[in-house]
Parts: structure tokens; sequence; C-alpha cells
């Protein structure tokens, strides 16, 4: 694919629909969940089509998130590993929150806070997954005891608002940091996004030979 | 039918301010007294009946116990526990099981559907089914393991305590069919000296233990019983001897949610409020210049 100059590739089309899949699974589950979350958010179900489609819908989204955060998953765990700089750059989250970039180590592929919002989507979504399981009625309703289903339904609430909360952390440094949205709308980030964010990457990218 | 007193409304579901609650009346109670039942079980045949449900026809497993469960047709069901006293002497006791109807009801605290469980001022728990969405939180909210899922309509159903039959003046089908008069129903002060007389009748028949089943820990119900073992509720059929709603539903239900939503508000606020005072994170020329360098394009 043609690039234009001054820019490096960072995502492929089929990861780029992957996460945009993804996203809008999650958001859609985000809405149809909060509905049934508190009574303030009922008239979220409105846009399912009433309580009972809310409560239909939820957990089969849930069925195709895991798919589609499966295949997140493969593509990107191999770049979230933590490594040392990523602890010293969370120790300096201040200069993070500053933009004092000159101040953080550099980055590779991904900064700790990237690798943070991965591990705890990958973690709140199993957690999510394996209650969600217990607290579908319709379909396991006589699989699990009473009690099983209460500790599930603790479960489920805590972890997606943790999931909420990442997604805002994720959403928000995406419109804080310019020229980010791009990498998951044209595929392309310039290289002084890549240099200021990412200049370990750049690097890398540069001895592959990516010009 | 949304409800047949609706301006004496107690509790809403999953409503946060005050239903319409103008009209009060007086609380009501259905009194079971254990030690009349016979277990004919014309209570069960009467609530299928009022109620125009029919229950399948089931198998028998030499035990009198039929259906073997609760189930979204029947409400109600005569529980027979045989149980060895330490003496030696067998004690066949007989519960009519069925919605206890809590003043503090964890089906209603759990339930997520606007107005799909309604309490009466009279003390009346009742599912609205046409506002039930089918998720089953009151069966992780109750304390007596009673509502049932119809796997037809995926609605939840429950003894609605006649609530039709009460708001016309009448006592529940069950009270009416009783032969022994086992059950009776009136105004929940009524049904409590009722049951005093009747415990101290016990007491003089040797039941030193004879009380009344009326567990605070769900604030009271309005479905009480006469025991003549009320220090072991347990033995008959696992009668819960202290119920009251579930801390994990308590946690799922009470403080923490609101609390959650605020916190996630407040991140969102944080973030605008970021973006408003430090501007965004941009990259200028010397970064592009770099950038393109490190690439060889420089």
């Amino acid at each position: 694919m043609k690039r234009p100059a001054g820019t490096v590739s960072r995502y492929t089309p089929g990861a780029r629909a992957n996460h945009w899949l993804n996203a809008i699974i999650l958001i859609l589950l985000a809405l149809s969940g909060m509905s049934l979350f508190h009574p303030a958010l009922f008239f979220l179900s409105d846009l399912f089509g009433g309580g009972v489609w809310a409560r239909i819908l939820h957990p089969w989204l849930g069925i195709a998130l895991i798919f589609t955060f499966a295949g997140l998953f493969i593509r990107f765990c191999r770049y979230n590993i933590w490594e040392r700089t990523d602890t010293q750059w969370l120790n300096r989250i201040r200069d993070v929150l500053a933009a004092r970039d000159e101040n953080l180590p550099e980055v590779g592929r991904y900064n700790a806070g990237q690798k943070l919002v991965f591990w705890l989507m990958t973690i709140g979504i199993l957690v999510l997954l394996a209650s969600g399981i217990v607290m579908w009625e319709s379909q396991f309703g006589d699989v699990f005891s009473v009690e099983q289903k209460r500790i599930a339904a603790v479960f489920h609430a805590t972890a997606a608002v943790v999931i909420i909360g990442v997604w805002i952390v994720h959403l928000y440094a995406a419109i804080w940091v310019k020229g980010t949205v791009r990498a998951m709308t044209r595929g392309t980030v310039t290289s002084g996004w890549a240099w200021k964010f990412h200049r370990k990457w750049l690097r890398e990218e540069a001895a592959k030979g990516h010009k | 039918m949304a409800s047949l007193q609706s301006l004496d409304i107690k509790r809403y579901s999953a409503t946060t301010t005050t239903p319409p609650s103008v009209r009060e009346s007086v609380e009501v109670a259905k009194l079971i007294d254990v030690s009349r039942c016979i277990g004919c079980k014309a209570c069960q045949a009467a609530c299928l009946e009022w109620n125009d449900l029919r229950e399948e026809v089931g198998i028998n497993v030499g035990y009198y116990e039929n259906p073997h469960d609760l189930t979204e047709n029947s409400w109600t069901l005569m529980r027979y526990s045989e149980v060895e006293e330490a003496d030696g002497h067998l004690e066949w006791l007989i519960r009519k099981d069925g919605c206890m109807h809590c003043d503090d009801p964890g089906c209603l605290k759990a339930c997520p559907a606007p107005g799909a469980i309604v309490q009466y001022s009279n003390g009346i728990v009742d599912f609205v089914s046409e506002n039930c969405i089918g998720c089953g939180y009151c069966i992780k909210g109750c304390p007596f393991n009673i509502p049932r899922l119809s796997q037809k309509d995926h609605k939840v159903y429950k003894c609605t305590l006649c609530s039709d039959r009460v708001a016309v003046g009448q006592a529940p089908a069950c009270a009416k069919a009783c032969p022994t008069q086992a059950i009776s129903f009136g105004t929940k002060e009524d049904m409590t000296h009722w049951a005093e007389a009747r415990i101290a009748d016990l007491k003089e028949r040797g039941y030193e233990n004879a009380g009344l089943y009326d567990p605070q820990g769900v604030g009271g119900t309005h479905v009480m019983y006469v025991l003549k073992h009320a220090d072991r509720p347990e033995i008959y059929a696992n009668l819960p001897k202290e119920p009251k709603i579930s801390s994990l539903v308590e946690a799922w239900k009470g403080w923490p949610k609101p609390i959650a939503l605020a916190g996630l508000g407040l991140m969102a606020l944080l973030g605008f409020m970021h973006y408003v005072t430090n501007g965004p994170n941009e990259t200028d020329e010397e970064d592009e210049e770099k950038g393109r360098r490190t690439l060889g394009q420089g």
C-alpha cells in the first residue's frame, strides 16, 4: 500500500477492522449493561428496543466480544509484555500528564499506560465472561446455585465498572495525544508522532528498513 | 392491569423517587398454622384454580410432594419433612411453601426494571409481569428461593398473595380453600394475636418451643407460620432460621453502585478538565524533522 513520506505504518487494515468491531460491540455492551446497572440508566435500554431486548441482546453481544477481543489479544499480546522501563514511565506519571515527554524513558510500540489498558481489558473481559455465564438465567439458570449467581453478579458489576474506567482512560488518551486517532482510522502515524511518543519503536521500525 | 391499588405503593422496583403512596392501607398477613395442616393440598389446587394456571402432570417418586419444587405455575407447594426426634418418635412436618411477602423484599431490591416488582402499603409484594424483563435478578435477591423463571415467556412468577382478591376485600384463594383453617388471613396485627392464642394452646399441649415465624431479618413477613418447633425452623424443609437479604445482594444493589457511577463521571470530568487546562499533547515541526531523520528520510 502506498504510504505518504514522513509517516510510519502502525496498524494493518485487519487490525483496524478488528479494533473497531471490538469497539462497537464493547460500547453496545456498556450501554445495554448500564441500563440494568442502576435505575437512573434504565432509559438506555430504549436504545435496544426496551428492557427485555437489552436483557436478551447483552449476553449474546458478550459472546461476540470474546471473539473480537481474542483477535486483538492475539495481534497485540507480544507488544504488551511489561518491561523495566514501563515501571519507570509509570513512576513519572506526573511528567506524562504534564506532557514533559523529555523526562520519560524512550517508549517502544506501547507505553506503560497502553499496556495497562491492554491487560486490564483482558482480565476484565475474562471476569465478565465467567461471571456473565453464571448470571445468564435463560441459558444457565439451572446450572448454577443462587449463591453462585449472587457472587457472579458482584464480580460482573465490579469488572464492568473497572472496564468502563479503563475505556475512559483509553478514549481520553487518544483524544489528548494528537495524531493518535489516525493510527486506527488510516493505519499510519506521522514520524514526528512516533519520534515524540514511541521513539524506541520508531528506531526499531527504521532499523527494519521502514522507509 | 398494571396495578389494582395504584395509590398505595410502598416500594416500586428500580425507582429512586417516592412511588404513589398517598393512600395508606392496613398491613395484612396470611398466617399458616402448621400444627393444623393435614397436607391435603386444597391450597395448591385453589391457587392453580384461582390464578387459572395448570401444572404439568408429574411423576410420583414415592413421595407426597408434587410437583417436586415450586414452578412458574405452582406458586405454592406443600413440603413434607419426616423428622426423627432424639427420643425416637417420628414427626411428619408439612409446610406450605411460597412467597413470604417480606417487608424488606430482596427480590424488589435486586430488580433492575422499573415497576416490575411493587410492594403495596398493605405489605403484599407483587410481580407486575408486563414490566418484567426476565433477567432473573429477583431470584438472586430472594432469601427464600421462591421466584421461578418461566422458559415459555421468560417472565418470573410467584405467589401474589391474591392481591387481586385482597383488593376487593377477599381472602387469598388458599385461605378460602383450607378445610382445617390452618391458613387464616387478616390484618397483620390480628393474625399476630391469633397466633399468640394458638401458640399458648400448643405450649399447653407440650410443644414448649412453639412460636411465630415472622423473621425480623427481612423486616418481618406478611406470610407467617405458627411452628411447633419455632426454635428449629430448618427442620420444616429448610425454612431459614434467620433469613436476610444476602450481603452480596446488598453490595451489588446498595451504595457501591452510585459511588461507582460518580467515580466514572468524575474520571470523565477530570479528563475534560485536564484537556482544557493543559491543552492537547501535540508534536511540532522539530519532532517531525527528527522523526523523518530517524527514518532516513531527512
